[in-house]
């Protein structure tokens, strides 16, 4: 036991030197980008009370939250598993603006379990959230803005996937299925499991029309030139159907237009989040790697429990995740500058220049030659002093 | 994750699986470049020059295709119930490698006792099943001759699966309820399934199409 007291929980880890200095760049740049496009910072409580924190979204989150005793009110408290119902509930509750609200946040994030097989316990959650607006617009802007978070990044091959939940909702509807019936179909639909899909719906009462509709949708997914055939075969299904795919064209077209050479699928059976998504959903695939990297999508009811009805869409991706991503190349770790310890008053100068330029400049405690992650050298060539490569 | 863009990754284990996938594969013009049977190797180049196959347990089939290590593979709906893995798609029942996941016992044993001990490597699914039919049970974990458990008095009942019933019948066992009937199903990774659509779908319809009747994909 207490050979192993240094090891990390299993799903936390830690963030070295290099990592952790291209991390804090992205970061920054990140943030830039999105006081640029007019998002405000936000900085939530590490911990609050579990109610709060668990405002619609459904027992997903209740599973991952850790739990704790507040010793001033006996109440529980939960640490955030995810901090988009914090920012939901500053804008609800505390801003109370009449207009659409751009916020951002970034920060540590523990989960009880990781979301999926080999995930973090511990990412670091950046993400975006426009509320007050419902329409394909702000869908447009916040994928757009999600897109441009992943070039700043560095991460490269992107397939973007989008959906819409009133596809899948409509349908049900149509079908006239019960709740047990819903969540079984959910769950199949998940894992596009054809043969148990098939299986489940020659055991419904539902009309043959809504069946064949259902039945289809596993199949209704690929390159977004395909859409239109889609909506050609659920033709007939109720106007929440008809209305979700038009919404869904409507942001693909815009999409296609801001984003130029933009890779772009639609999966209309794909249901991530579909207990509090209510519109258009939407994840990236970074091309080599197995799992989405970044996602989002409309949840026009989260503010109820705050007694304000706001529509509201957004992203939320881990920073950490990126940073692996993100090629070395385009966020490169730049070696320090030797200087020598040396009374010289103009080699202090020199010093605080470079270093106000935004070079590290690493000065010798022993006078060593050699340090490492240096690879260059500050020495007094005449009268200067001058950076030459080590 | 190891795969690499334009390239497929397909994992299949050994045994029946494998002597099942190889036709429909094959009619998706994808063939091993040697016989498995004769070589200790694990990867495998095929005719396809996109497609590589990996030949692992059958138990980490879902664990290499939920992380992605394996863009698709073939495995037991036993194993999948078992694993609680997620990040696959299970597109289609492939109809190989089929059996039954029985119940089974010695004729004279009394499963309405308060507890029954029940020996199985189907942890899982043995739980979910006996929860939803009201017995209430002590699972023994086994790794493999579950039928000699009741024998020797290690547990009242096992759960296993069955394909001709020899085996039971061999060791004095009979079936007392049927749970599910077991094939194989070709799961995809949810990514590789985006991201290398144009690749993935016409091997899927070969397939289909190569299949025996009253199959869909």
């Amino acid at each position: 036991m207490s050979e192993n007291r240094w090891l990390l929980p299993e799903g936390m880890e830690e963030v070295l030197p290099e990592a952790a200095s291209r991390l804090e760049d992205l970061r920054r740049q990140l943030l830039d980008l999105y006081r640029g496009w007019g998002y405000e910072l936000v900085i939530p409580p590490f911990i609050e009370y579990l109610e709060s924190l668990l405002t619609s979204t459904g027992s997903d989150l209740d599973i991952q939250t850790f739990k704790l005793t507040d010793q001033l009110t006996g109440r529980t408290m939960g640490v955030r598993a995810d901090m988009t119902p914090q920012v939901a509930r500053i804008e609800s509750v505390t801003l109370r603006r009449n207009e659409p609200t751009r916020l951002c946040y970034m920060g540590t994030v523990l989960r009880t379990r990781p979301i999926e097989p080999g995930g973090s316990r511990s990412p670091l959650q950046i993400g975006v959230e426009l509320y007050g607006h419902h329409g394909p617009e702000s869908d447009t802007e916040v994928i757009t803005l999600m897109m441009e978070s992943l070039k700043t990044a560095g991460v490269g091959d992107i397939l973007l996937d989008i959906g819409h939940v009133g596809v899948f909702r409509g349908l049900i509807r149509d079908a006239d299925l019960s709740k047990s019936q819903e969540a079984f179909l959910f769950d199949i639909l998940q894992r596009k499991s054809v043969p148990e899909l098939q299986q489940f719906l020659e055991g419904c009462r539902t009309g043959d029309s809504a069946k064949l509709q259902l039945a289809t949708l596993c199949d209704l997914n690929g390159g977004i030139a395909n859409l239109e055939q889609a909506a050609i075969k659920l033709q007939g299904s109720g106007t929440q159907v008809q209305q979700s795919l038009q919404v869904l064209q409507s942001v693909a077209n815009l999409l296609l237009e801001r984003i130029p050479g933009l890779n772009l699928h639609f999966d209309l059976a794909e249901l991530r989040g579909y207990r509090y998504h209510t519109g258009v959903v939407f994840a990236a695939y970074s091309i080599g790697h197995g799992k989405a990297i970044a996602q989002g999508g409309r949840y026009d009811n989260i503010g109820q429990d705050f007694g304000v009805l706001r529509p509201a869409t957004g992203f939320s991706a881990d920073l950490k995740q990126w940073v692996q991503l993100s090629g070395r190349n385009t966020m490169p770790y730049r070696p320090a500058i030797l200087a020598p310890w040396d009374s010289d008053p103009q080699l202090q100068n020199v010093i605080t220049n470079l270093r106000e330029k935004g070079e590290r400049v690493i000065q010798s405690l022993t006078n060593q030659d050699k340090i490492s992650r240096c690879d260059r050298r500050l020495v007094k060539q005449g009268d200067s002093w001058e950076v030459v490569s080590l | 994750m190891s795969v690499e863009s334009g390239k497929l990754t397909i994992a299949l284990s050994k045994g029946r699986i494998l002597k099942g996938s190889l036709p429909l594969l094959a009619a998706a013009g994808i063939e091993l470049s040697e016989a498995p049977a004769d070589s200790r190797k694990l990867l495998f180049a095929t005719s396809h020059p996109q497609v590589r196959i990996l030949i692992i347990r059958a138990s980490d089939v879902p664990t290499f295709v939920s992380y992605g290590a394996a863009d698709m593979g073939v495995a037991g709906k036993d194993v999948l119930l078992e694993n609680d893995v997620s990040g696959f798609y299970e597109m289609m029942d492939l109809q190989i490698a089929r059996c039954r996941l029985v119940l089974a016992s010695r004729p004279d044993a009394d499963l309405g006792k308060p507890c029954l001990k029940i020996a199985t490597k189907y942890v899982k699914t043995t739980r979910d099943w006996c929860a939803a039919h009201g017995y209430q049970i002590e699972v023994v974990r086994l790794y493999g001759s579950m039928e000699l458990a009741p024998l020797v008095g290690l547990a009242d009942a096992i759960v296993d699966v069955m394909e001709s019933g020899n085996t039971l019948r061999e060791n004095g066992l009979v079936v007392r309820d049927h749970i599910m009937g077991i094939s194989s199903r070709l799961i995809i990774n949810r990514a590789s399934m985006k991201v290398k659509t144009g690749l993935i779908k016409p091997i899927m319809k070969k397939i289909s199409a190569a299949m025996p009747d009253e199959v869909t994909c």
